[in-house]
């Protein structure tokens, strides 16, 4: 059985920053990642994209990920792409898959970047062939230099969609309209966090830039939407939105891209049993971390997006103070030394998280996300709707994992990556509880789907 | 002095929702408390097959007991799908277990030889097929070159567990059944003048009867009643792939595809104490010898591995006990839960129901494991001073 | 329902998708292709039969799934195209019996 000091699940920001620093501390280090190139989502195909005329598109953060993944290929981590974590054993095991071989490979230390995913938005129709997310629409243009081909809605907020639709302008796309989710009166709940704002207002200034280039393409921007519907037979025809005035309106449409913040992936280490708590402010679980970001499981690490919604950069100094942490663990480094490096460290964390609580009070996540009307889908996987979560809800009062044995939610293949919340949020409400108490599903190995065939050629002798 | 249910069910598993549903079927105030959501739920780990081939060797009355589940199903389930609408994809008539080799073949035809010679006044239900037999029988399925047989049981079957006991609750609630999940019993206390009080954290209730079904919690609760239930935890590991085209006709031990489409691979035997933990050696050993049987498995997809406990007496075998020291206190536990379902809520329930005593329970006395019937009850709850 | 924004700087490959022979980029994954498709589907789901195509792009919603290669329930967005990849429309519950 292979062994390192640390394995790296995930090759983002978060990643690659901490495999640069675990490197320069002298440990051994694999760096594993279900994608075929560096980057992870943020900067998702850095390394072929940014000398082209869509990386200078994509605008200066994206083209700030090309110096870390070229830093990270030079940093004599052992790192292996288009490879499935499917499990993490104690003590400690990593499971994975690639070319349909199976292995498992000893770690002294685990460090989760898994990223984070978009907030599962439910509305009626959403599982309709034409309608997606904003940041799948990203991807296509990362990956593929794809924009839509007909002029495309948007319904949602956040700092994504305007980044989006600025760069689809750019690049030559045409926007139909923005249904804007987030409620009137955003600079008055922004304002309690308006020091902040002034402390980093080069980032503001970012989104303000945006902004304006969204509107001096000229698009249409209907604010306080809150709520839409998607209409079709078999792919998405019209959509039908709900005005801040209450009124109804029906336009047709053939892409619908949705986008209601982004929540830390907590899947592998709700699998392992860690800790989590519950966010009222970005109205999300995420895992307790101490300090350097060890999770309540010892050997276990958490940076990036996946410790706490922060974006890029935080992403990348969450990655170095894990490495940090890392090494005083395994007796690289002396306390004293760990903490004095991480000092400088942790003051720049800190700049780079002060917009979020503005960010948050600013973008809300649309409200009846936690109430979808009975004829919603919530479990996409499973095709159940609110309706029928509900139903079962009335039998005895379940928890979610009860609600789960009784509707099958959450036990199609996502295993609850797009309906743990929601069907948290549906038992909150119909139980009078509230969504902490209510809790998530269980999650179970495997994290990734492996077929039997890759599942029976894992070498169990060495186990 | 009045009572607000004739009878409190603790737990609300497969072996306690069954009861309750049979008893409030014959028109009995019943009152079913639950654990946690995450608590130990046997019920979550169960196969789902219904099953009567090998049961009870050496042990006839469990044959037999089984074997007359088996026979009442087909009714319990048609009444269970009407007054709910719940399909329980039951299916019956056949049951297989694979074996891959010449020996475990023989052997275990000499086995069932054995076990059906002990129940002579039972009609055959097993016969032994060959490789070329199980070809001609289920021409759809591509066996392993390594299966040389299986055993083929005529009574057995398969249902959904979970929608078993979604059926069950829902249909306990339409016959005016009360649940209460995330309500775990914390005290059982009989009452001067009969019945009895229980207590959950959050509330007290009153019944004539009590049924302690709690699985593994039983041991605790039984202590209050002055019994004494020598249960232990065995985990068991399953598998579970994703929605699949039909691959796999007839139910098989440890192997068998649900209405859904789903096929599920089973299960371990761990005796690992309380631990839920789910270990990647169990999911590769019971995936080769599922591919064995069925190589075209491979290109399946595992979607989820999970695990439970199982409520294991020191035979394997039930236990349905009253308790002496306080008459009207009932323990029922055993690890078949769904075979057993129709017997739970049909005679068992309405002995109960009527006050006799149903003879079948004999055969699964507490007194068996040589343990005391008649300890001073032990309380847990500060009040025990009665 | 997507189009590139410029034409590829590299030779194209040609992959085939439920019999059709399509041109892609190297360097992009199979649900991007789909995406560019008049119909952009992927799959019917196993419980309804309802028309799904890719959503999130990023390999947590497995609604991309589609047989590659013989592979059933792949997730296209997470699979580099590939010269003469054999790309199937995933019609309800996979089957594995050949």
């Amino acid at each position: 059985m292979r062994s390192f000091n640390a394995v790296v699940v995930g090759a983002g920001p978060a990643g690659m920053s901490a495999a640069i620093g675990l490197r320069a501390q002298g440990l051994s280090v694999l760096v594993v990642d279900e994608q075929p190139t560096p980057g992870g989502q943020i900067w998702r195909a850095v390394e072929a994209v940014a000398p082209t005329t869509t990386g200078a598109l994509l605008g200066k953060e994206y083209l700030a990920g090309a110096d870390l993944a070229s830093r990270f290929r030079s940093c004599g981590a052992s790192y292996e792409p288009e490879t499935r974590v499917w499990q993490v054993e104690p003590e400690w095991k990593v499971y994975m898959t690639r070319s349909g071989q199976a292995e498992s490979v000893a770690a002294g230390h685990v460090i989760l970047t898994m990223g984070a995913q978009e907030r599962p938005a439910p509305f009626p129709g959403w599982t309709l062939p034409g309608v997606m997310t904003v940041g799948s629409a990203q991807i296509l243009l990362k990956t593929s230099r794809q924009i839509p081909s007909e002029p495309v809605w948007v319904v949602g907020s956040g700092p994504l969609p305007l980044l989006y639709m600025a760069q689809l302008v750019r690049a030559g796309g045409k926007i139909a309209g923005w249904l804007d989710t987030s409620p009137a009166g955003g600079w008055r709940r922004a304002l309690p966090w308006i020091g902040a704002a002034m402390a980093s207002s080069k980032d503001l200034l970012k989104g303000l830039a945006w902004m304006r280039e969204i509107q001096a393409a000229g698009v249409k921007r209907v604010r306080g939407v809150t709520a839409v519907r998607a209409l079709g037979q078999d792919r998405l025809q019209e959509i039908e939105y709900i005005q801040a005035n209450g009124k109804t309106m029906r336009v047709p449409a053939s892409l619908l891209l949705s986008h209601e913040g982004v929540v830390p992936s907590i899947h592998m280490t709700q699998a392992l049993g860690c800790a989590h708590e519950w966010s009222s402010q970005q109205a999300c679980l995420a895992p307790v971390l101490d300090e350097w970001g060890q999770t309540d499981k010892p050997g276990i690490y958490v940076a990036g997006d996946g410790a706490g919604i922060g974006g890029a950069y935080a992403a990348c100094v969450r990655g170095e103070l894990v490495a940090l942490g890392v090494a005083q663990r395994a007796g690289r480094l002396s306390g004293e030394a760990a903490s004095v490096q991480a000092a400088p460290l942790r003051e720049k964390l800190k700049k780079l998280l002060r917009l979020r609580p503005m960010l948050d009070a600013l973008y809300p996540p649309r409200a009846n996300i936690a109430t979808p009307t009975d004829d919603t889908i919530v479990c996409r996987c499973e095709e159940l709707t609110a309706g029928d979560i509900r139903k079962a809800a009335a039998i005895g009062q379940p928890g979610p994992n009860q609600l789960k044995a009784y509707t099958r939610a959450g036990m199609g293949p996502c295993q609850g990556r797009q309906c743990g919340y929601t069907v948290a949020h549906i038992l909150a409400q119909e139980q009078g509880r509230t969504v902490a108490e209510v809790g998530f599903y269980r999650i179970r190995p495997p994290l990734k789907p492996v077929t039997l065939a890759e599942l029976a050629t894992l070498n169990i002798d060495e186990q | 002095m009045q009572r607000e249910y004739d009878v409190i069910v603790a737990g609300a598993g497969i072996v306690g929702t069954a009861i309750a549903y049979g008893l409030a079927g014959y028109d009995k105030r019943v009152l079913m408390l639950d654990g946690a959501d995450r608590d130990y739920r046997a019920a979550k780990a169960n196969f789902g097959l219904v099953w009567v081939q090998g049961k009870g060797y050496r042990y006839p009355e469990y044959h037999r007991l089984s074997a007359a589940a088996a026979d009442a199903w087909p009714e319990f389930a048609a009444g269970l799908e009407a007054e709910t609408g719940i399909s329980l994809d039951y299916q019956t008539g056949s049951g297989l277990k694979f074996c891959l080799s010449d020996d475990e073949l023989s052997a275990r035809a000499k086995m069932l030889d054995a076990w059906e010679a002990e129940t002579p006044e039972l009609a055959p239900s097993v016969r032994i097929l060959d490789r070329s037999e199980l070809a001609r029988r289920y021409p759809t399925m591509r066996l392993g070159p390594d299966v040389v047989g299986a055993s083929l049981g005529e009574q057995d079957g398969q249902a959904n567990p979970l929608r078993l006991l979604a059926a069950l609750q829902a249909a306990f609630q339409r016959r005016g059944g009360m649940v209460r999940n995330g309500h775990p019993v914390t005290s059982i206390k009989p009452l001067a003048g009969g019945g009895f009080e229980v207590k959950t954290s959050e509330q007290t209730a009153r019944a004539e009867r009590v049924v302690i079904a709690a699985g593994l919690g039983s041991v605790a609760l039984g202590r209050m009643i002055g019994l004494d239930v020598p249960l232990h935890p065995e985990r068991g590991q399953i598998l579970v792939t994703e929605r699949l085209a039909p691959v796999l006709p007839v139910p098989a031990s440890g192997l068998r595809q649900t209405g859904e489409g789903t096929v599920m691979i089973g299960v371990t035997q761990e005796d690992v104490g309380y631990d839920l933990s789910t270990t990647s050696a169990a999911a590769v050993r019971m995936t080769r010898k599922a591919l064995r049987i069925l190589p075209e498995l491979g290109k399946a997809r595992l979607v989820r591995q999970w695990s439970c406990l199982r409520v294991m007496t020191p035979d394997g075998y039930p236990v349905y006990a009253s308790s002496q020291m306080y008459p009207g206190a009932e323990i029922a536990t055993c690890h078949s839960g769904v075979t057993l379902a129709s017997f739970h809520a049909g005679p068992y329930a309405q002995a109960l129901a009527s006050g006799r005593h149903l003879q079948t329970l004999n055969a699964f006395p507490l007194e068996r494991f040589n343990v005391s019937k008649n300890q001073s009850p032990q309380h847990t709850t500060a009040d025990a001073l009665h | 329902m997507f189009r590139k924004i410029s034409p590829p700087s590299t030779p194209p490959l040609t992959l085939s998708i439920d019999g059709k022979s399509v041109t892609a980029e190297r360097g992009e994954t199979v649900a991007s292709v789909m995406m560019r498709q008049a119909d952009p589907s992927c799959r019917h789901t196993p419980v309804h039969g309802s028309s799904r195509a890719p959503f999130c792009m990023m390999g947590v919603c497995f609604d991309c799934l589609a047989i590659v290669d013989g592979a059933s329930s792949t997730q296209t967005c997470l699979v580099p195209v590939a010269e003469g990849m054999c790309v199937e429309r995933q019609l309800g519950r996979p089957k594995v019996a050949s």
